[in-house]
């Protein structure tokens, strides 16, 4: 059984539309994250690990069930809230933990919240005065690990790139890097866009898909790097095109494999894993369409300005040497 | 040829055992309950996948401030001596309230210089300065900085917390502020249900702290007072010795200056040692740069005097000057090796800022909550199962071949996780204990995908071979050879990218990082070598002639 029977698709025809493509969702992205950054003090909904909020502690009379108090919570609209069980079985105690703003205030508007949640839609009883106790939770994510995380990210990418640099040339680095880029971007632009809230596994998330992204964009850049050993008089762009071409089950195959394991988590996964599982199903359709729309052109594009200067293709090292 | 891949199967089983040991241990029984169990005992999962302790801490900030203004009363007199500026005493008058410095006793006719030199900026930005009349001054920390002061100190208990809490094993652990404005940390460590073991690992005594002794040894605290007239001096306070002095282990009493020569972060470094000359226990220490000059200081102008190691309110050794000493020394006597050993550790983790308090410890659960979890490991195995399907599916019988290799694969990255929890426990908590937490798992997810991807990259190079018309075996080894390069690039350069984000990153950070690093280098071994393997052997049972199923 195969999908495509040598397929020949001309990518590069399509490079302004893609640009166009991805422009207007970047564009859509940042202009949804400065908005959000005038109103709400960052690009995107920050969730409980970022900001700290409050934390409710509410004793039942009966064994609490997780899945209900969810539920009810659900239903009173009350969004990424963490529920966990608390102290041994026998205290029948549970802790919300909600995103709210860390103020006096905000502790009744959290208690009030959650109380009158549980009394609508949760059948066990609780005493709203000696059974619930309200808290403020810092940030899970300090000002050190905010620092860490987006300097190991950075040095990361700029790891990759000489790697690449190394093994094929600068360019191709370069332009591997910039799609990573514009993957995330998109990606937080998502959810900018759909309101949702980041949290440190969704940070995980997209460090996935940066992961999966670069491993989609070295693919094609390494059957490009062996054609061009080969043949040696076609056109930069009709070499880029068949080696996408030539790529293209794999592709397919590899990106709708991991994506329908990702789509099971979103659809089935439940609400607590959402944020995770939106963002990878986001980046790694992303991350496909960046390796064909974003990084293939690029490089062409420079070394089509190389040509018009008169100045030799940047080629990578294993050309050169054979001479 | 054939005894050749008996050894490479051979090998390829092995990993498959230790492995599943890593995963399973001995298992109990093999009903689902049973295996489920083993496997939560051997892998180390995180808070967010299982429950574990849960404390709240109060940090006695109050501490803090006192040691800030006992730094200030010391340097206050100095500064007043240099200048030649005649005072009687500097004091905090009272204990309740350590942010309130008086000095008495100044000459009027210097009010103005003394007023210039509270007012210059070295005091300006910490104190208000009031008084003047009467020749007696007060200064009491400006609230501004004592709130600041009081997040700094609340800041620093957390990181040292969290060094002494990874130093220790315990991975993965929650520690973050707690409260509004009320000083307190909350510290959640997975996994652990031993309460007393937790407080044990946190250890809320405070500073380690060298103070200059004014008088003793005194039998008794009243005999200590006595030898002051009765009035213990401002400065002063009498703490208890809990130590063999000369033979006698009964606590005795020493009068010692209130205000430290070094403490805490002064202290560079710790390593336990043995004395060479009496073969005792020690501890040899070494001081920041800066803690080494105040100390060279006063250890030249003060040889003849003794000098007290105090931690926990209690005095540790007692010692005379003999010399001046820079920036090394050593404490020495009355510890035996497990004191020598919490001491350095203590040391060598970063002594607290101020003490902490339990105000409450129990249990809880997982903070994803055991629904989501189910629901997590439920999607999670319907996707593998899509996969591992559409693989026999797409390359008939060569998918056989990509599923074992996945299988194999998630086999050794849990595996090689339940291993390390396994050897840290062996040998006592020394070790790297790998956590598995949701990042984690997205790491895991990440590597499911490369795997994949590894194996669809090798069949469709060998269709490729196939298709220009090479024999089975020439096909199967061309494929392999031309997608090896590729399959090294990218994982090079993702184990790359995880290698720093594991050496910069922190936390969960650095535990998708792990994951990934494993996850990657089990893919090598199973897509690359163990593929191989099972083509080969399925080469052998070939008719010529015949093709590969792909």
């Amino acid at each position: 059984m195969e999908f495509f029977h040598n397929p020949r698709v001309n990518w590069l025809g399509w490079k302004w539309y893609f640009l166009a493509f991805s422009m207007i969702f970047s564009v859509a992205g940042i202009v949804k994250m400065s908005w959000n950054w005038s109103h709400i003090g960052s690009p995107v909904p920050l969730g409980v690990d970022f900001r700290g909020g409050t934390q409710v502690d509410v004793q039942f009379a009966q064994p609490p069930d997780i899945n209900a108090i969810r539920h009810a919570i659900d239903l009173a609209g009350v969004r990424d809230a963490s529920i966990q069980t608390f102290g041994s079985a026998a205290d029948h105690q549970v802790l919300i933990s909600l995103p709210e703003q860390t103020n006096e205030a905000a502790l009744d508007v959290g208690r009030q919240e959650i109380e009158s949640a549980l009394q609508a839609h949760y059948n066990n009883y609780f005493n709203p005065t000696t059974g619930v106790k309200v808290d403020v939770v810092g940030p899970t994510v300090g000002h050190e690990l905010k620092t860490k995380a987006t300097q190991a990210v950075l040095f990361s990418m700029a790891g990759m790139l000489v790697y690449l640099w190394f093994r094929f040339q600068l360019i191709y680095g370069v332009a591997a890097v910039v799609a990573c880029f514009h993957d995330t971007l998109i990606t937080v632009g998502a959810f900018a866009l759909t309101g949702r809230e980041i949290s440190l596994t969704v940070i995980a998330a997209i460090l996935t898909l940066v992961g999966y992204s670069m491993n989609d964009t070295i693919v094609v850049f390494d059957r490009i790097r062996e054609n061009l050993r080969i043949s040696r008089r076609e056109p930069l762009t009709d070499l880029v095109n068949r080696s996408i071409n030539q790529t293209l089950s794999r592709t397919v195959l590899t990106s709708g494999l991991t994506f329908l394991t990702v789509l099971s988590l979103f659809i089935f996964g439940g609400q607590v894993l959402n944020g995770f599982s939106f963002a990878l199903v986001v980046g790694i359709l992303i991350g496909t369409y960046s390796s064909i729309a974003i990084a293939a052109p690029m490089l062409v594009a420079w070394q089509e300005r190389r040509a018009k200067k008169g100045r030799a293709a940047a080629l990578p090292a294993a050309r050169r040497s054979k001479g | 040829m054939k005894k050749n891949l008996k050894n490479k199967i051979a090998l390829i089983v092995a990993v498959l055992l230790i492995c599943l040991y890593g995963i399973f241990g001995i298992p109990s029984g093999i009903s689902g309950k049973a295996l489920l169990s083993a496997i939560s005992n051997r892998i180390h999962m995180g808070l967010d996948l299982q429950g574990g302790a849960h404390l709240i801490l109060q940090v006695q900030v109050s501490e803090a401030v006192n040691a800030e203004t006992d730094n200030s009363v010391q340097e206050i007199q100095q500064d007043l001596k240099k200048a030649n500026l005649t005072f009687s005493q500097v004091v905090k008058p009272d204990p309740n309230k350590p942010d309130v410095i008086r000095i008495e006793g100044t000459n009027s006719t210097q009010s103005d210089a003394v007023s210039a030199l509270l007012g210059g900026a070295k005091y300006a930005n910490e104190y208000d300065v009031s008084g003047g009349t009467g020749n007696n001054w007060t200064l009491t920390m400006k609230p501004l900085f004592e709130s600041d002061l009081d997040k700094r100190t609340v800041d620093e208990a957390i990181e040292t917390i969290r060094d002494r809490v990874d130093a220790l094993g315990v991975s993965e652990p929650l520690i973050q502020e707690y409260g509004l404005g009320a000083n307190q940390i909350l510290v959640e460590l997975p996994g652990v249900s031993d309460l007393d073991q937790v407080k044990g690992i946190i250890r809320s005594t405070a500073r380690l702290e060298i103070h200059a002794v004014d008088g003793g040894p005194f039998p008794s605290e009243d005999a200590a007072l006595q030898s002051v007239n009765g009035a213990l001096p401002p400065n002063d306070e009498i703490l208890p010795f809990t130590g063999d002095l000369g033979g006698s282990s009964s606590t005795s009493y020493y009068v010692i200056e209130r205000s430290s020569i070094v403490a805490g972060s002064d202290f560079r470094s710790a390593e336990p040692g043995v004395n060479s000359n009496t073969g005792q226990k020690q501890v040899n220490f070494t001081l920041t740069d800066e803690a080494g000059d105040k100390f060279w200081d006063y250890t030249s102008a003060n040889i003849g005097k003794s000098m007290a190691v105090v931690m926990g309110g209690t005095v540790r050794e007692v010692a005379v000057i003999k010399g001046a000493i820079r920036d090394s020394g050593l404490i020495e006597g009355s510890f035996n090796q497990n004191e020598v050993m919490e001491l350095s550790k203590l040391l060598r983790t970063g002594a607290l800022p101020a003490s902490l308090n339990y105000i409450e410890a129990s249990t809880v659960g997982a903070t994803l909550g055991a629904d989501s979890i189910h629901e997590g490991v439920t999607a999670a195995v319907v996707g593998i199962v899509v996969v591992l399907v559409f693989m026999l599916v797409y390359y008939k019988g060569s998918g056989i071949n990509a599923d074992l290799a996945l299988i194999l694969n998630l086999i050794i990255l849990l595996g090689i996780m339940g291993l390390s929890a396994w050897i840290t426990s062996l040998s006592g908590g020394g070790g790297f204990t790998l956590t598995l937490t949701l990042p984690g798992i997205a790491g895991v997810i990440l590597t499911i995908g490369m795997g994949v991807d590894s194996n669809v990259l090798i069949f469709e190079r060998i269709r490729e071979e196939i298709r220009a018309g090479k024999a089975a075996s020439a096909a199967v080894d061309q494929g392999f050879a031309r997608a090896w390069v590729t399959i090294v690039d990218t994982h090079v350069t993702t184990i790359v990218s995880a290698a720093i984000l594991f050496i910069v990153g922190t936390g969960p950070v650095k535990g998708f990082a792990t994951t990934l690093i494993i996850g990657l280098l089990a893919n090598l071994f199973t897509a690359v070598f163990v593929s191989r393997v099972i083509f080969e052997a399925h080469l052998n049972h070939l008719k010529s002639g015949e093709m590969v199923s792909i």
